[in-house]
């Protein structure tokens, strides 16, 4: 897994999934989604934890992109969401279902 | 592993008390020389009761808690640990056992699974039996081998946590080794923190400055080695590095403990500060410690601090360093940490550096964690515990 551009491994994802270890959950004290892993917190901005909470290991990343571009009422995010997961994967928040 | 959250600057009311550290026990199998325990644990009175843990689960959750560590002691001597899990994973929580092993059997890992344990944090002394048992004071070293393949067993991620002094230093490339066979995902090399049983020991554990820039050194060659698969952490020495660490990320700003006897703290050693009352959560809820109580509200921010804290460029990026350290060094809790190099007390803790240095003949043998040691301690009074300024 070390091998590797993380955009090539971010573009390799086809059906994402929340990384075992990890946990996704929205936090009203917060007011944001956090991402729980041993003895740490993430806090996710607003876009992380839009994309975030759709990788269920069902969607892959075409219909994430398609639902994102629905609910947000806008096209083009296709780029932004694979340089997200890139990063996600590299962090391992992610990995393949 | 620090949270990494980003938390303003502490203001009323203060953010939510991320972490919660429950330390449900001071008793322990194990009699590690640098635990950082209150070395007059023996004094303190009853553990609290499912039902008190229970209702400390919920009101920090309510507040917002995130994290539960479940600590000790060795936490596994509650047998109500598995209740105390299941309800910390039914509210909410992401839930972490930090063990030393001993008492986690294939049963009992199978009852912590089934309530929601997310994690287990398992400590080793040690590459070797040897020295593992030695500073353990325990045949515990083929007992932990075992319970890391438990660990794996079930599924959870594994952190192993390896104190780092002057005895065991110079094997942090074995260790690092034995990590990776064991299948950890974390490692963390934590320097010893001179606190407690620590800090009576400090002149036999505190390691040189070249022990210290070799084992960074095979760290950081690992580091790279491992990316990937294993994350490792090297948890930096201050007294070295001469730089005071921001303790737990701000007085106040997302931490706290619960001691055994329900004793709500900022962090795990707040206890032997004097003059400053605590909360007794028997008494009082987390929500009214965390937001009103003196005890968390006198260090808060920075407005405490006085010369050469108050006027420094850097007060906001390390809160003037640790209180606890400041008063086992200084007697004085509001002082700068003596580790910072402009505190008047400085030369406190480079004089504990250079008896490292030269290797010179320690004052007494090493002194275990266990009852009858605390208890000469509360015999002996304050003067014993304050070794940092020749008490």
């Amino acid at each position: 897994m070390s091998a590797g551009s993380p955009a090539a491994d971010g573009a390799a994802l086809r059906v994402p999934r929340i990384a075992t270890g990890f946990r996704l959950q929205w936090e009203p004290a917060q007011n944001a989604h956090v991402l729980l892993y041993p003895e740490g917190m993430v806090k996710l901005n607003q876009s992380a934890g839009e994309i975030l909470q759709r990788c269920d290991g069902q969607r892959d990343v075409a219909a994430i992109v398609a639902e994102l571009e629905a609910a947000f009422q806008t096209a083009g995010l296709e780029g932004d969401v694979r340089a997200f997961l890139a990063i996600a994967l590299q962090q391992r928040w992610v990995q393949e279902a | 592993m620090p949270l990494a959250a980003q938390q303003p600057a502490p203001r009323v009311p203060p953010g939510p008390p991320l972490w919660l550290l429950a330390e449900v026990t001071y008793r322990c199998p194990l009699h590690c020389a640098f635990c950082y325990n209150p070395v007059d644990y023996a004094r303190h009175g009853d553990e609290l009761g499912t039902e008190d843990w229970l209702r400390v689960l919920r009101e920090a959750r309510a507040l917002g808690a995130v994290q539960c560590g479940f600590s000790g002691g060795e936490p596994l001597l509650r047998d109500d640990l598995e209740l105390l899990v299941a309800e910390a994973h039914r509210l909410g929580y992401y839930t972490n056992l930090l063990t030393s092993g001993v008492g986690l059997t294939e049963a009992r890992a199978a009852a912590l699974k089934a309530a929601g344990l997310d994690h287990v944090q398992l400590s080793f002394q040690d590459s070797t039996q040897e020295m593992n048992d030695f500073l353990s004071h325990t045949r515990t070293f083929d007992l932990k081998q075992r319970v890391a393949r438990l660990i794996k067993a079930q599924g959870w991620p594994m952190v192993m946590n390896v104190v780092i002094h002057r005895l065991n230093i110079d094997h942090i490339g074995r260790i690092i080794e034995m990590a990776e066979a064991l299948g950890a995902e974390y490692l963390e090399l934590a320097n010893t923190q001179y606190y407690s049983w620590a800090l009576e020991n400090r002149d036999q554990l505190l390691p040189t400055r070249e022990q210290l820039r070799r084992a960074e050194a095979v760290a950081d060659d690992w580091r790279r080695r491992l990316e990937g698969r294993m994350r490792l952490f090297f948890v930096a020495p201050d007294y070295h590095e001469g730089r005071p660490k921001k303790c737990v990320n701000g007085w106040g700003s997302m931490f706290m403990t619960v001691t055994p006897d329900g004793i709500a703290l900022p962090c795990h050693t707040a206890r032997m500060l004097p003059g400053l009352e605590f909360p007794d959560l028997r008494k009082t809820s987390v929500q009214h410690a965390w937001q009103e109580s003196e005890g968390f509200n006198r260090y808060r921010g920075t407005g405490w601090m006085k010369e050469p804290c108050a006027s420094c460029d850097q007060k906001e990026v390390d809160l003037g360093g640790c209180r606890c350290q400041a008063y086992m060094l200084t007697r004085d809790a509001e002082a700068a940490d003596p580790v910072c190099p402009k505190s008047p007390h400085h030369g406190v803790v480079l004089e504990a550096v250079r008896r490292a240095e030269a290797g010179e003949a320690q004052a007494h043998p090493l002194v275990f964690r266990d009852p009858k040691a605390s208890r000469r301690f509360i015999a002996d009074g304050n003067a014993r515990s304050l070794p940092g300024c020749g008490g």
